[in-house]
């Protein structure tokens, strides 16, 4: 049981960690089909 | 005279249909080069047409007309072969947007692959579930829970330690996740708009969205773990042929010896680790869209290999765009993983309610002698071979 219960808590705090990792590098899968950064406005 | 004469007019009249039947079938000459009758006939099939009559007609700038002349200013393609180039993915788009995917405008794989995912695909899904959820009832109604024959011990053995057990239950609680949130997003469109509106479903896809993508990692985490736990008990042996030839003793008699995992068991756990392994590399292709692309080049390996004609097929679609990249990697994200979940329902089952004293060995880590000894007897001497590994049960 205790093992159960340790494996749910890695699992919550695995998830979070990879959201907040791949957030602080932007990596974002909406960025390979938007290009907010990469439109050119200037010419 | 005059009924000759309508006689005539009939006999003329119903011979026309069948002169029509005898003239040569259309030619690509006759339509001008355009589809004929043929093209139109086989794609109500759904038979493949060579379409390069249209395909390869997207102007050629070598032979481009001055531009004082018509068309010149085109570059010798009129308008037509540019709608033409821009629909076989063939013209030279320039484009602000950076990203992988900005210069395909049009890809007819789109659609076949809408078909499949809306019409076959959840075909597939209530047939594969449902039907393995139906054979364990039938299975349990008529061979009942799996009690353990002889007395019991009251004694217990270390089965899996911590580690294992908290492997196992990662990978088993994200998979489950998993499952639920991937089914979400399969049935979807077709099953919980119209029954819950889109309201609802919005906030369920979103939901589901993060949570699937995010526990995945977690599952790919608990997969390594549970291969280098277990990988050294689960290689192959001539113990697994006995177990295999007798069906594991699951139709009466005595269960054939087995060490730590019997030939059932390394079944399930090569399933988890191949298939497991798949579903992950194809999540990743998903998760990073058009950044890891898996089929195109295996599609052409196989091509190159003959393998296709091998069984009668043309050759596998290449060069793949990259949206039909992606939509490769659902359909086999979503194929291989209906698989696996299929599997899994018997590993649940046969884990709990299936087999009498089971779960223990998860749930508490440690099993009943007896059970050992009936379902893992040569581990279980092994075991028992030192004595401080068992203790009795209070």
């Amino acid at each position: 049981m205790k093992s159960f219960l340790m494996a749910l808590v890695a699992l919550i705090v695995i998830s979070i960690s990879a959201n907040l990792v791949l957030q602080k590098i932007d990596l974002s899968s909406s960025n390979a089909s938007t290009s907010f950064g990469n439109v050119r406005i200037s010419d | 005279m005059l009924r000759l004469f309508g006689l005539l007019a009939l006999m003329w009249t119903l011979a026309v249909p069948s002169f029509a039947q005898e003239m040569p079938a259309d030619t690509r000459a006759a339509t001008g080069g355009a589809q004929n009758l043929e093209d139109i006939m086989r794609r109500q099939e759904g038979a493949k047409i060579d379409d390069s009559f249209r395909s390869d007609l997207t102007g050629d700038p070598d032979v481009a007309a001055a531009t004082t002349d018509q068309l010149g200013t085109l570059g010798g393609a009129s308008d037509p072969d540019l709608w033409r180039a821009l629909r076989y993915n063939a013209a030279d788009i320039t484009t602000q947007v950076r990203t992988p995917a900005a210069t395909t405008l049009m890809q007819d794989g789109g659609m076949s692959w809408l078909s499949f995912r809306e019409g076959p695909m959840l075909k597939i899904a209530v047939y594969l579930l449902g039907g393995t959820l139906l054979l364990l009832t039938f299975f349990y109604l008529i061979r009942g829970r799996l009690r353990i024959h002889g007395e019991k011990t009251g004694r217990t053995i270390v089965r899996f330690k911590a580690f294992e057990r908290f492997g196992h239950w990662l990978l088993a609680s994200s998979f489950i996740v998993l499952g639920i949130t991937g089914l979400i997003s399969l049935f979807g469109r077709k099953v919980l708009i119209p029954a819950f509106g889109h309201e609802t479903f919005s906030f369920l896809a979103v939901m589901s969205k993060w949570v699937h993508n995010n526990i995945s990692w977690a599952f790919m985490v608990a997969l390594v773990i549970i291969f280098f736990a277990w990988v050294v008990h689960n290689l192959p042996d001539r113990t697994d042929l006995r177990w295999l030839a007798r069906a594991g003793g699951l139709f009466g008699g005595e269960h054939p010896p087995a060490k730590k995992f019997n030939a059932g068991q390394k079944l399930i756990f090569w399933s988890v680790i191949v298939l497991g392994g798949s579903i992950s590399l194809s999540g990743l292709s998903l998760l990073f869209p058009f950044e890891i692309n898996l089929f195109g080049h295996t599609f052409s390996t196989l091509n190159s290999w003959g393998l296709p004609n091998l069984f009668g097929l043309n050759d596998l679609p290449y060069p793949l765009s990259p949206q039909e990249e992606m939509q490769f990697a659902q359909l086999w994200h979503s194929i291989v993983s209906l698989v696996l979940t299929a599997i899994i329902f018997a590993h649940i089952y046969l884990g709990s309610v299936g087999m009498e004293g089971a779960f223990d060995a998860m749930g508490k880590g440690e099993v009943e002698e007896q059970w050992a000894r009936e379902h893992h007897s040569i581990w279980a001497q092994e075991v028992l071979d030192e004595p401080a590994n068992s203790k009795e049960n209070t």
